[in-house]
Formats: C-alpha cells, sequence, structure tokens
C-alpha cells in the first residue's frame, strides 16, 4: 500500500487535486479509499471537505491556499506515514432487482447482440459483487467496478430523456442505478425499488465508497411490496460487515 | 410573508449552498454572485449566510404582508416600490402591502433581493438553496407565499448606499487558474485560450455556460474526475463548458481553467451574446 507515484497539483483557490496513475483498477481504488480514510482521520481543521474518484481525491480547504508547498507537503507525509490504522469495516448491501420485461426496456436488445439469453444475463448481473468506487454523476449515483465483461455493452448513442428512478444500467464497463428520475444513456435491463438517496437522512447515502453491492432479482410483485414497504419507511436493505 | 404575484423568469432561493455533501453527489449550489449578495445581507445586517432571492433577468412582483427591511444588489433590473422607483444596494422600509416589482433591464443578469433575517424557506442539509430533486421546490411561481421573520429587528433607514464597482459587471477579463489539463493542451491552444474573446452562448443555467467559440481538441476523455462550480470543461467537439454552483461533482472532460471565485461571481452576471476573455492570475 501507499506506494503509488501520485501528483498533487492546487485547483482553484481553495483545493488540492491528488491523482494516481491514469487507470480504473481495484489496486487504485483500495489505495484512494485508504488515503482518503487516513486524511479523514488526521482531523486538519482548514479542510471542509474530502471528495474521491477513480483515480483521485480532492481536498478543500476553508480559506484560500497561500502556501501550498506547505499543504502539499502535509499531505505527503500523511501518504507516506506508517501509521497502520484499522481500515474502516466495509458493508455488503444487497438491493433487489426485478429484471421483468416492464423495467427492462434494453435487456431483449442486449441479449440479441451479445448472444445471450436473459436468464444468463441476470445471472451475471446479480452473482457478482461489486465495489463502490465513489459516488458522483446525481445525488446517490454510485460508480460500480466489478461488471463481468460478457455481459458490457456500449452507451446509448442518443441518450434518453427520461430514464425512470430506480432503473438499472448497464454503460460500457459499468453498471448502476439510477437514484432518480433523469436524462441518461445506459441500457436499461431493471428497475430497484431502493431509495439510494433520501434527503430525511443523515447523511443521505445509506453506502460508502468501498462498500460493496451485490443485486438479486425480484418478481414484479415483490417489486410493488418493497416498493410500498420503502415508501412507508419501513424496508429494511440486507447488509453484512464484510472485515478485511 | 411574502406572496409572489408574478414569478420573473427564473427567480429562487438561495444561500451559500450544500457545503460538505459533494461526497453524495450533491451539487454545491447557493448564490451565483456571492459578491452582490452578500451587499443585499450585509446592508440589512443578515448573516452573510442568510437566505435571499435570486432573480434572472425579468423581475418578480412581490406583495409583503408583514412589515421588514429589504435590500437590492446586483444586477439593475429597475426596482420599484408601490410603483416609484428605488435605489440599488440601499435598505428600504417594508410597510404591511407594499408591492415591489421590476422593469427595464439596465445591466448585469443577476439580482438580489434580502430580507430582515433572511427567507425562511425549507432547510434540507443545512442549506435553503432551491435544487430540483433536493428542496420540494426548485423555482419560485405565481401565488407562492415565502414566510420571512415577522418580528424583524428595525433597522436605521438612512440616505446612504454602496457603490458597487462597475467593473464587476462591465469588465470582459475573467480571472483563471490552470485547470488539471492545462498542460496537457497544445502551446497553440493555450494561447488561443488565454487570448481569444469568448461569447456566451444561449445555453447558459444555473449549471453551466457554454462558449460558442470552440478551440479544437485532441485530448482524450479524462477518467471521470472531481470538478467544481468554475471548472471550464474542453468537450470531444471543442466546446468550452464553465460550470457554475449547480453543477454535478464528478465529470469526464479535460479541465482546463479554474476561475477564480471572483470570476465566478462575475460571469454570473453574464448573459447570451456577452463577450468574455480568460486570464491568467
Amino acid at each position: 500500500m501507499s506506494n503509488f507515484q501520485l501528483t498533487y497539483k492546487q485547483y482553484g483557490e481553495h483545493s488540492i487535486l491528488v491523482e494516481w496513475p491514469s487507470k480504473i483498477d481495484k489496486k487504485t481504488i483500495d489505495d484512494v479509499i485508504f488515503f482518503k480514510e487516513k486524511l479523514e482521520r488526521s482531523l486538519f481543521k482548514d479542510i471542509i471537505e474530502i471528495k474521491s474518484a477513480y483515480n483521485s481525491i480532492l481536498i478543500s480547504y476553508v480559506i484560500t491556499i497561500d502556501n501550498i508547498y506547505n499543504k502539499i507537503s502535509m499531505l505527503k507525509d500523511i501518504y507516506s506515514s506508517e501509521i497502520n490504522i484499522l481500515s474502516k469495516p466495509s458493508t455488503l448491501w444487497k438491493i433487489p432487482v426485478c429484471y421483468d420485461n416492464k423495467f427492462a426496456l434494453d435487456l431483449d436488445e442486449i441479449s440479441l447482440e451479445k448472444k445471450i439469453s436473459k436468464q444468463d444475463i441476470i445471472a451475471l448481473h446479480s452473482e457478482a459483487i461489486y465495489t463502490i468506487f465513489f459516488i458522483g454523476f446525481l445525488p446517490g449515483f454510485l460508480y460500480l467496478g466489478g461488471l463481468n465483461d460478457t455481459i458490457s455493452f456500449p452507451r446509448k448513442s442518443n441518450p434518453r430523456l427520461h430514464i425512470d428512478k430506480g432503473s438499472v444500467a448497464i454503460g460500457g464497463k459499468q453498471t448502476g442505478v439510477y437514484p432518480c428520475k433523469s436524462p441518461g444513456g445506459w441500457n436499461i435491463i431493471g428497475n430497484s425499488p431502493i431509495n439510494f438517496f433520501d434527503i430525511a437522512k443523515s447523511p443521505p447515502c445509506f453506502a460508502k465508497p468501498g462498500d460493496k453491492i451485490q443485486f438479486y432479482p425480484i418478481t414484479l410483485k415483490m417489486h410493488s411490496d418493497i416498493t410500498t414497504l420503502v415508501n412507508a419507511g419501513v424496508f429494511q436493505i440486507e447488509s453484512e460487515v464484510l472485515h478485511g | 410573508m411574502v406572496k409572489v404575484i408574478k414569478a420573473g423568469f427564473y427567480s429562487t432561493i438561495q444561500d451559500f449552498g450544500r457545503i460538505g455533501f459533494q461526497k453524495y453527489g450533491v451539487p454545491v449550489s447557493g448564490v451565483m454572485d456571492c459578491y452582490s449578495a452578500q451587499i443585499a445581507n450585509a446592508l440589512l445586517d443578515n448573516d452573510e449566510n442568510d437566505a435571499i432571492l435570486e432573480i434572472a433577468m425579468t423581475g418578480p412582483t412581490l406583495q409583503f404582508n408583514s412589515h421588514t427591511f429589504i435590500c437590492i444588489s446586483g444586477a439593475d433590473l429597475s426596482p420599484k416600490l408601490n410603483n416609484k422607483p428605488i435605489k440599488l444596494n440601499r435598505a428600504l422600509k417594508i410597510k404591511k402591502n407594499d408591492i415591489v416589482s421590476f422593469d427595464k433591464h439596465n445591466y448585469g443578469f443577476r439580482c438580489y433581493l434580502s430580507v430582515s433575517g433572511g427567507f425562511q424557506t425549507e432547510t434540507v442539509m443545512n442549506s435553503r438553496s432551491m435544487y430540483k430533486g433536493i428542496t420540494s421546490q426548485f423555482i419560485l411561481s405565481e401565488n407562492d407565499e415565502i414566510s420571512i421573520l415577522e418580528n424583524s429587528t428595525p433597522i436605521e433607514e438612512t440616505n446612504s448606499s454602496i457603490r458597487m464597482d462597475v467593473d464587476h459587471f462591465i469588465s470582459k477579463e475573467i480571472e483563471v487558474f490552470k485547470g488539471p489539463e492545462f498542460d496537457f493542451l497544445t502551446k497553440a491552444q493555450q494561447k488561443r485560450l488565454l487570448l481569444d474573446v469568448f461569447t456566451i452562448s444561449n445555453d447558459n443555467n444555473r449549471m453551466a455556460y457554454q462558449l460558442d467559440e470552440t478551440l479544437g481538441n485532441r485530448l482524450k476523455p479524462i477518467i471521470t474526475s472531481l470538478v467544481l462550480p468554475g471548472t471550464v470543461q474542453l468537450t470531444p467537439s471543442g466546446k468550452l463548458i464553465v460550470l457554475m454552483r449547480d453543477c454535478q461533482t464528478t465529470g469526464g472532460y479535460p479541465r482546463v481553467l479554474q476561475l477564480s471565485e471572483a470570476a465566478i461571481n462575475k460571469l454570473s452576471q453574464k448573459f447570451t451574446g456577452n463577450k468574455i476573455h480568460f486570464k491568467m492570475k
């Protein structure tokens, strides 16, 4: 751990961008999240927020940065520090998805193009365990890594103007769930009744970067039952704490 | 309480936004032109983060159902109190049933109206800034009733008003820093970016300002990374997009420039057809 060649750049008046080599992989994201946790624990009073993406961290300070070299050297010290923090335990969240034709607008097309039966696509999509890389694009939109290559499918050249809340979709080598109604270019293969973003909760997202997601198929009837429970605020998402 | 008789083109309630929630994918939001909004709040002895009305180009008509004080700052949209012209950047006493309206557009694009104690709309994630999907209402509409503090502390009404820096509204110069991918541009592109004059396209709103001229682009998209209000992105077609306060938290286009805070405020007062020129700080 902590042996990547990182670059540090000032980004605007208040922030520093830390970048890993330009690559999307498990080793990089683990190191990104590990550094982010170390920074969060060092409790700098002058930091407002630390955000991460695939291969970057953005650290935003309360006031304008006056001595960038000083700030960067503090960050470098923390990156190389040997303090072996106990990594936060990650959680595996089990997310119900209805892959019925009613929702799966693009499942037939993927099945035809890829010559894989719909049942096999559903099995491949729901047996994988996905890692949450970060949250971005829309409030509560999880960037997930771990889609089986055999069911990757290019984004639509003409994005849809309206994609329903809860739509489960494949976009290139990625899969995800639209947390709210939105325009979008990914291929829709199902729908989840779960709320991925809830303004009434603190924090508004139940999952965090580094957590895992697994989807499980449900029937139309179960989708409607779970929707009722979710709307009444009584649905419990099944989860497991993972160690190590 | 304030009743919205006419809503205007795009009127919203804003404060300094949702700081600290970007890691959940939530836009910062908040007043587009902090400079003007701060003046309007300061002249009423308000807290600088008190919620204020942001008005774009065409102002609303508002009826006040209780006495209070207001101050109007930012763009000059010819504000009127009971049909008589009133001055910008000055605290004004408002009586029950008074009507504030706006008329001819003189300069700027976004005008700010503060009330004593700030507007008391719903707070979501530490902010009253309106945003679709986050607050239950994202824009003011006719017949809305907005809460204000009914017993506002009286302040001294004076004849003094602040003189705004006119440069803030008329100068073409937009102060920038290098963006994370600036150094990947060719020398010729870097030169054009800092020497050319760019025009604000009609695609401009609280999320982003797109510019008309293209720069040409051979850079590959970047791996989705973090962006900020004020980030200038270069799209695959060579168009430049300046992200504004309601922007997404991540993006995949190269980030070629970053506006200073003062420059974001300044750009917020520009509109379709206005010319700008980026100046490296």
